[in-house]
């Protein structure tokens, strides 16, 4: 009986990882124009793979979640020894659920929200694909399982910014898919390296882990550079995330709030996974420069933000600023560092994400993001700019919702860093960092001064609206006020799950904290034991 | 009177093996049968030729199948001048499939364009029985023959639209540069023989020794190594390539690129590997240099290209660049093995993904009648199946996962990297950078597919061929399941498939 339900749960990561798949193999049967049941399809399959992983959670030993569940070791390709290995732990469950989720909900609110492009045929498929290399990502335990997924994503991001994205698109999505292949062609290199620095045995992360302490230390740190080219362009890191902004500026919504809530994860978990503890000399050496680029990535953010004109691009780059602070805490090596940013991840994921909904359902009332033109969201829509608030609230880091729990103890952490990092130095950066947080609650205050406050300007304040069925929806040129509504019963199913979750994370963080605890613990524990 | 000669002579027959020389012999009986069939049929009838020689590529693959399944060691004919082993079967497994694929590309072409169809696929043959008879030599003088014997058709089919001028310029180029890069390698053969006494390579892999190696050795190693770079169209002797490329007609181009390509890696590999591990210290840093060239140089000239085709003609150049990077550590006892594995998948891979790409080029250009890149746009309006299997194809030969290439790149990194010298992580660096170039102008053709409009607004939907859409899957479905279970080609090429072969 217990033999048959280990098998059961064992093949529960592969479905939840392929699923989606599946999903875009049944779209391909069905004609472009049919509209609905595409979306249908979409919706079900993305449905059908977060009640996989609701199940998965449920199945979930979390008094063990410092092992890794749901094993499989598979044979792959046996000639260059890498394996199908896949598993689940208690850092990586957090962001396998997150990406599961935030798919759906992206594809419900996409319902009646399609960018102008249209062809839901293949926006669906390429979300759905999306899904596939994200979650992949989360549960890879082989270095080469690894990157083929942390690879699968870039295609479908391309075209997603490049098909439906803004006026600027095409700059934009190449720029994005040159900066990441750039960092992966290095980050590949590394893997290889390390590879046969450990004997050329295995990629599998445990064999790796355990071998990788003994290299050189001069090794180490190369190898180091080299994922760390790979993970900080895609986390992004200053100073390689000019592509985040352009990227994000111009994304559709959809790939705006994926990118931000899951894409940019990838490259934290590649630190947490893989960098730091199979390089653990590497990482001692690399964690001052880390930490400082992260310090400097929360300030020039916040200085980028309060520059900012455009809404989404202000929120794109509050999101440098906070993948700074989750880089801060990784870089300190400390238990309650790391837990910060694993926290952080999941958090920004949520808040950032809902930023990028509201931003782009703003653009589809006001038709324009530019926050001078914007003013009164308040009056006019109450309950939008009620969410704004909140979100915007959540995103500067106030106590009692998620975004404290990542930031918060990210600083704290770094007042006594670990394995004899030097203190001075980590001081120095919680103080910058703690004024970044200021900064970051003046621009979010800021922003949501000047849209939500005041009152409705001239431009949207028109008459009452046109009467219905008189064809002026038809013409572009008609009068915004047409378009100007609160909140629609398909935002709310899209958006109410995000809303709970801040809010449930923010008051009982321990919830997400007594998950990873324990495997972070025993990472910071290996990396003692490897540094002596 | 022919009998006391023999006796005489002391001349004894050598025992043929048949079922070796089977799938060389069908060919050879195909020319034949191609031949008289296409005097006999009538004109309207001619289409059945093509079919006739898309059987014969699959009838010679029998044989081959069949030896692989019977044959547990290789078989030696010829005083071990001609060699079945498994490395052989593999690589002629992968030309006539690769003939059968370039065939169904082909048919519509030269039905439509009222070409010479006989006359046409007789001298594919040829040049195919050519490239097969590659694999298996292992003799200076057979190579020779070889080669000879699967260029000089390709000479003449690359100026096979005779009344195009371009054509006519790609058929000369080919062919001047051609004979050049063999007078220099029958040059460079003859050195070797004249300080190993022997044409046979394991006879040179005797007679050169690293630190022993007289000036007339080294300079046959380096003219016999240049012969060959112009066959692979190499960098500095890849000039010929981007012109001959695109007078061609498109199928031929595919063969040039693919088939014709992969036959000069095939001796080059089996030359550096039976006859040249001696001389690792002159080939080693040749080789090096001529891939780090040939990635970039090719991938920044590509950058440049505003017609579809010179850009696949560049962008093969640059991939050629990475499957010679392994060679250049094919002395290097740690990394000899991987070389030539990473060598022969990477033909595996890249045959199959860019003959998909030259397939999607020809189905486009049948509705746009143009080679720009620019006419593309809107393909993925009126023609979504196209857009999306170019971009497989592309996407792959950028070496985006789960699509073949990444696997291909992937081996060749690991083939340098398992060197561990510096000359190893300076190459793979080096690659490492041209990735991303090469990315760049493989993207932006993907962006025109996707993004931009029809130019001339024409968005009437794309009749493709029943051919070509077979073709189509086959290289399609090939390259994502490659891409995604590499397993499947990945222990081909092992050095000890290859007989005598440098076993470090």
């Amino acid at each position: 009986m217990e033999i048959l339900t280990d098998s059961a749960s064992n093949w529960i990561l592969s479905v939840g990882v392929f699923l989606p798949l599946l999903g875009v193999l049944a779209m391909m049967f069905v004609p472009k124009t049919d509209e609905v049941l595409i979306k249908g399809i979409g919706i079900a399959t993305a449905g059908a793979t977060l009640a996989v992983g609701i199940v998965t959670l449920i199945l979930f030993d979390y008094d063990k979640s410092g092992e890794l569940q749901f094993f499989v070791d598979a044979e792959w390709i046996e000639v260059i020894n890498s394996r199908y290995v896949v598993g689940l732990d208690g850092i990586s469950v957090g962001l396998y659920i997150l990406s599961m989720a935030v798919t759906f909900l992206t594809m419900v609110y996409s319902w009646n929200n399609m960018p102008a492009a249209g062809n839901p045929k293949a926006f669906f498929s390429l979300m759905l694909i999306l899904q596939t290399g994200m979650a992949g990502t989360f549960v890879a335990q082989d270095l080469i399982l690894f990157f083929v997924f942390f690879e699968v994503v870039l295609l479908p991001m391309y075209f997603m910014i490049g098909v439906w994205g803004g006026e600027d698109r095409k700059y934009a999505s190449l720029k994005f898919f040159l900066f990441t292949m750039f960092g992966s062609a290095f980050m590949l290199v590394a893997f290889l390296a390390l590879y046969f620095q450990t004997g050329a045995e295995s990629f599998g992360f445990a064999h790796l882990i355990e071998m990788g302490q003994s290299i050189d230390h001069d090794v180490q740190v190369w190898i180091f550079a080299g994922m760390f080219l790979g993970f900080a362009i895609k986390v992004p890191m200053f100073p390689f995330h000019t592509w985040l902004p352009d990227a994000h500026t111009q994304a559709p919504t959809e790939g705006s709030v994926i990118l931000a809530a899951i894409l940019l994860k990838l490259g934290t978990y590649g630190f947490v996974r893989i960098a730091l503890p199979m390089l653990p000399e590497g990482a001692v050496e690399w964690a001052p420069v880390i930490g400082i680029l992260a310090v400097i990535g929360i300030i020039y953010g916040a200085l980028g933000c309060l520059a900012q004109t455009d809404m989404k691009r202000l929120i794109a780059f509050s999101s440098v600023a906070h993948m700074g602070f989750v880089m801060l805490g990784i870089s300190t090596l400390t238990p309650l560092g790391i837990n910060a940013a694993i926290f952080g991840m999941v958090a920004h994921g949520l808040i950032t994400g809902m930023l990028f909904f509201l931003a782009g359902s703003i653009k589809h009332r006001y038709h324009t993001l530019e926050i001078k033109r914007l003013s009164g969201m308040l009056l006019q829509m109450p309950r939008l700019g009620w969410i704004l608030g909140f979100c915007a609230m959540a995103s500067l880091g106030l106590p009692g919702l998620a975004g404290f729990w990542g930031e918060f103890p990210a600083i704290l952490s770094a007042y006594s860093p670990n394995f004899g990092l030097s203190e001075e130095l980590f001081r120095t950066l919680m103080v910058v960092a703690a004024i970044g947080t200021v900064l970051a609650a003046g621009y979010l205050l800021w922003l949501y001064q000047r849209t939500a406050f005041g009152e409705v300007s001239e431009e949207f304040s028109g008459p009452t609206p046109h009467p219905v069925g008189a064809g002026v929806n038809d013409d572009p040129h008609h009068d915004h006020q047409a378009d100007i509504h609160d909140v629609t019963p398909i935002e709310w199913i899209a958006w109410t799950p995000f809303l709970i979750t801040i809010v449930v994370l923010g008051v009982y963080p321990q919830l997400l904290f007594g998950v990873m605890d324990q495997p972070v613990i025993d990472l910071v524990d290996r990396l003692g034991v490897a540094l002596g | 009177m022919l009998a006391s000669l023999l006796a005489q002579a002391d001349w004894v027959a050598p025992t043929i093996d048949w079922h070796a020389l089977a799938p060389e012999l069908v060919l050879v009986v195909g020319i034949n049968v191609i031949l008289g069939v296409d005097l006999l049929i009538d004109e309207s009838k001619k289409w059945a030729i093509a079919t006739m020689t898309g059987f014969v590529m699959l009838g010679a693959l029998v044989p081959v199948v069949t030896l692989a399944v019977v044959g547990d060691d290789s078989r030696s004919m010829f005083g071990g001048r001609y060699v079945v082993d498994e490395y052989a079967l593999i690589l002629k497994a992968l030309f006539l499939l690769t003939a059968y694929i370039i065939i169904l590309m082909s048919q519509t072409e030269l039905e439509e364009g009222g070409y010479y169809q006989g006359e046409f696929y007789v001298l594919m043959v040829a040049s195919v029985l050519g490239m097969v008879m590659m694999s298996s030599a292992r003799d200076l003088v057979s190579i020779f023959v070889a080669l000879e014997l699967l260029s000089i058709p390709a000479y003449m089919l690359a100026a096979w639209n005779k009344r195009d001028v371009k054509s006519n310029e790609a058929g000369v180029k080919y062919y001047l540069l051609g004979v050049f890069a063999s007078a220099i390698l029958l040059y460079g053969m003859s050195l070797l023989f004249g300080t190993a006494n022997s044409t046979l390579l394991t006879d040179i892999g005797a007679s050169l020794v690293d630190g022993e190696l007289v000036g007339l050795q080294v300079v046959g190693v380096v003219f016999v190594i240049c012969g060959f770079a112009f066959k692979i169209s190499a960098v500095p002797f890849h000039s010929w390539a981007p012109d001959t490329y695109e007078g061609a007609p498109t199928p031929v181009t595919a063969f040039l690129s693919v088939a014709s390509k992969a036959a000069g890696f095939v001796a080059l590999a089996t030359i550096i590997f039976v006859a040249f591990p001696g001389a690792s210290d002159v080939y080693e840093p040749l080789v090096w240099v001529l891939a780090a060239l040939t990635m970039t140089i090719g991938n920044v000239l590509a950058l440049r290209q505003t017609n579809i085709v010179r850009l696949l003609a560049y962008s093969s150049i640059s991939q050629s660049g990475f499957i010679l990077m392994p060679l250049a550590f094919a002395g290097n006892e740690r990394a000899a093995g991987s070389a030539l594995n990473a060598v022969v998948v990477y033909l595996l891979i890249y045959a199959l993904t860019n003959l998909g790409a030259f397939a999607t080029v020809i189905a486009v250009s049948r509705k746009t009648r143009s080679g720009e890149i620019s006419s593309l746009g809107g393909l993925f309006g009126y023609a979504p199946g196209l857009a999306v299997a170019m971009t497989i194809f592309f996407a792959s030969l950028a070496g985006v996962p789960p699509l073949g290439g990444w696997f291909a790149k992937f081996n060749s990194f690991r083939a340098v990297l398992d060197a561990e010298t510096t000359a190893a992580y300076v190459l793979a660096t080096i690659a490492a950078v041209n990735t991303v170039i090469a990315a760049g102008y493989y993207m932006r053709v993907l962006r025109v597919i996707w993004v931009e409009e029809a130019p001339d607004g024409d968005v009437s939907p794309v009749r493709i061929p029943t051919p070509i859409v077979t073709a189509l899957g086959i290289t399609a479905v090939g390259t994502i399941v490659l891409g995604v279970l590499p397993g499947l080609v990945a222990r081909f090429g092992d050095l000890q498939d290859l007989t005598g072969a440098f076993a470090p």
